[in-house]
């Protein structure tokens, strides 16, 4: 058996396959600002002694976001596109002792993957689903996204979007989910936050994690310079205390809610189906 | 052991069961509905999960999940379904998930005849989902088969981590027969091989037989199942050197276990003049034909291929001398293409019966004169 060395140099590292790095993603990318509170989360959560890393599952499908599997040091599965949360539910049906973390792009997630969406909801099904949301297909070169605005150019609607953008927040909480929040890379501390809260608790987990992609979607929207892009989404959004789901905007325009807009403690799918025993 | 009466769909479900099964994910179809039935009712109660997903494609993904998690896991479906579960047969190919997929045959294409029977599936099978593999099917031609050979599709899929299809069909489902059951330590059940506890540097790493132990989640192996083709490492590995060497393994695998995998059954074969072959729920009409035509003073012989791939060419060829085969098959002819190629020194022809029920003795007879 090889030994696994790993190097360390960051507090972090030790949650990180640091081989791997640097990460594969552009310069102005919110995806790593993301990661690093995700992981901030999860070294709080290791230091209380609430959290088993060696149960923690990173499932993903396909996209710039799904390849965050390449870099937390747990069990991680890279899938197909759309079909992580289906994955991760067989997974934790066959072991509810795994804590599973699904962490997609909004086109896996809401795009492709919408179904499963819906239905892990549904059946506030146990895990944690994180949808980083740039607002287009960023790996496949910038096509339309079902969260793009309308009117904006993208190479498959060269004329403007004719469709509106989907809110998965407010479908999400719509259906039986036992924790819906929002939070952006212009505001990290929400999102480890959101993420750490997450984490203790039971049910269907959602955080959307509103992001910026200069490279892609900045050359959409005349906002190529990262630092531009990032201060004109941190311009946009609007943290609410407790806002209701009525207020969850997510609009260029109009402004973007961030907040915590669902949190319950129904009993989860694995609850019920070992009527209270599991675990 | 224990003798009870028993439908096919009941009997892969049984078959499953003694194979291990932990976990079944289904999504309602005809004719396959009765196998997730019949398990949403004793499974459950045997500790093993059951769930209706929200479609075929979460059913496929979610049992590989499963098979990652430590358990034994399959899904059963038809047709429509089943082409809805290709990118899945994929992944499990390219990660090394030992699942069973179950396909109960019914007429196509598209919603064709839901209640009605078919064998148009069986190339379907074999190349269902994209890029260089081989996936091993097995065709029962009874209840007693269909437990039989569902155990065998659990070992073969544990044995090289690899998916495996039981292809049955609507008559095979639905028809009643007394079925065997064994006891635990009556039949042989293969386990996959696991790795030592602790970080698995090489997950992906395979051992002399080309099958690497399987790290599973939640015992610290730290694995990254991964969908791009990868080294030993499991890292994303775009070159060609990669490619070659992972796509190459995943397929010799298989093919080195062809004589566990393999089998077929013959008949009358030693002095045959003409070769009858056949699988599935037709080939127990041929088998009448079969004795018909020696009763008329035709030798004719008959071969049933119980496995239907990979094929054992070299065995399929020495099963006989006839210098005529006459392949029967409920399609416009599709297991007559290998014979076709197997056979390549003798007379090979195709006698397809296209009937939505089980192929009479006068319709199979009529396809066969034709030839004789």
């Amino acid at each position: 058996m090889a030994v696994v060395v790993k190097p360390q140099i960051h507090p972090l590292d030790k949650y990180l396959r640091t081989e791997r790095l640097p990460t594969i993603y552009c310069p102005g990318c919110g995806i790593g600002i993301a990661l690093g509170a995700f992981m901030r989360a999860i070294d709080r959560r290791v230091n209380e002694g609430t959290l088993d890393l060696n149960k923690v599952i990173w499932v993903t499908g396909i996209g710039c976001t799904a390849r965050s599997v390449f870099y937390p040091w747990v069990d991680g599965a890279h899938v197909l596109h759309g079909r992580a949360i289906a994955f991760a539910m067989g997974a934790v049906l066959a072991n509810p002792e795994l804590l599973a973390i699904v962490v997609g792009g909004d086109g896996d997630i809401a795009g492709i993957g919408g179904n499963h969406l819906i239905h892990a909801a549904r059946r506030n099904a146990d895990m944690i689903v994180v949808m980083i949301t740039n607002f287009v297909y960023a790996m496949t070169g910038g096509q339309v996204a079902p969260t793009t605005p309308i009117g904006v150019r993208t190479t498959t609607t060269p004329h403007g979007n004719p469709e509106y953008p989907m809110n998965a927040v407010k479908l999400v909480a719509s259906l039986n989910a036992n924790y819906v929040a929002r939070a952006s890379v212009t505001t990290p501390h929400y999102i480890e936050q959101y993420f750490y809260k997450a984490l203790g608790m039971r049910g269907f987990r959602f955080i959307e994690v509103v992001s910026t992609c200069p490279e892609i979607y900045g050359r959409h929207i005349g906002l190529r310079d990262p630092l531009e892009m990032f201060l004109e989404l941190k311009k946009r959004v609007k943290y609410k205390p407790r806002p209701s789901i009525e207020e969850a905007e997510i609009d260029w325009e109009k402004g973007i809610v961030i907040g915590e807009f669902i949190e319950r403690n129904n009993p989860s799918l694995l609850d019920i189906l070992f009527k209270g025993v599991s675990k | 052991m224990k003798k009870v009466f028993a439908s096919g769909n009941m009997a892969v479900a049984e078959g499953a069961i003694t194979a291990g099964l932990k976990f079944y994910a289904g999504y309602p179809i005809t004719p396959s509905s009765e196998i997730f039935e019949y398990l949403a009712e004793k499974l459950s109660k045997l500790g093993g999960i059951v769930i209706q997903m929200e479609d075929e494609i979460a059913s496929i993904n979610a049992i590989i999940g499963a098979s990652w998690a430590g358990v034994k896991a399959m899904t059963a479906t038809s047709g429509p379904g089943f082409s809805l579960m290709a990118e899945g047969i994929g992944l499990a190919v390219i990660t090394e998930a030992p699942i069973v997929v179950v396909n109960v045959m019914r007429a196509g294409p598209s919603t064709g005849v839901p209640t009605k029977t078919s064998q148009s599936d069986v190339l379907q099978a074999r190349w269902l989902s994209h890029g260089d593999y081989i996936v091993p099917c097995y065709a029962p031609w009874n209840v007693q088969e269909a437990y039989d050979l569902t155990i065998k599709a659990f070992n073969t899929a544990e044995l090289v981590r690899n998916p495996v299809v039981v292809l049955t069909d609507q008559v095979i489902a639905h028809m009643w027969e007394s079925l065997t059951i064994y006891e635990p330590g009556e039949v042989e059940i293969i386990n996959r091989k696991l790795p030592p506890p602790g970080p698995t540097a090489y997950p992906y790493k395979p051992d002399d037989d080309l099958v690497p132990p399987m790290p599973i989640f939640g015992r610290g192996h730290k694995v990254i199942v991964e969908s791009l083709i990868h080294d030993e490492r499991g890292f994303y590995a775009p070159r060609t050197e990669d490619y070659r060497e992972l796509v190459k393994r995943l397929t010799l695998k298989v093919l080195r276990r062809l004589d566990y995998i393999y089998e077929q059954e013959t008949k009358f074969c030693e002095d045959a003049e003409v070769l009858l072959v056949s699988y599935g729920s037709t080939a127990r009409t041929v088998n009448v034909i079969a004795k018909e035509l020696r009763k008329k003073g035709i030798k004719a012989g008959f071969l049933r291929l119980k496995t239907l791939w990979p094929l054992d060419e070299n065995k399929i060829r020495r099963s006989s001398k006839a210098k005529k085969v006459i392949v029967v098959e409920n399609n416009l002819g599709k297991i007559y293409m290998d014979m076709d190629r197997i056979f390549k020194d003798r007379e090979v022809y195709s006698a397809p019966v296209l009937s939505l029920e089980l192929p009479t003795p006068q319709e199979v007879m009529e396809a066969v004169e034709v030839w004789l």
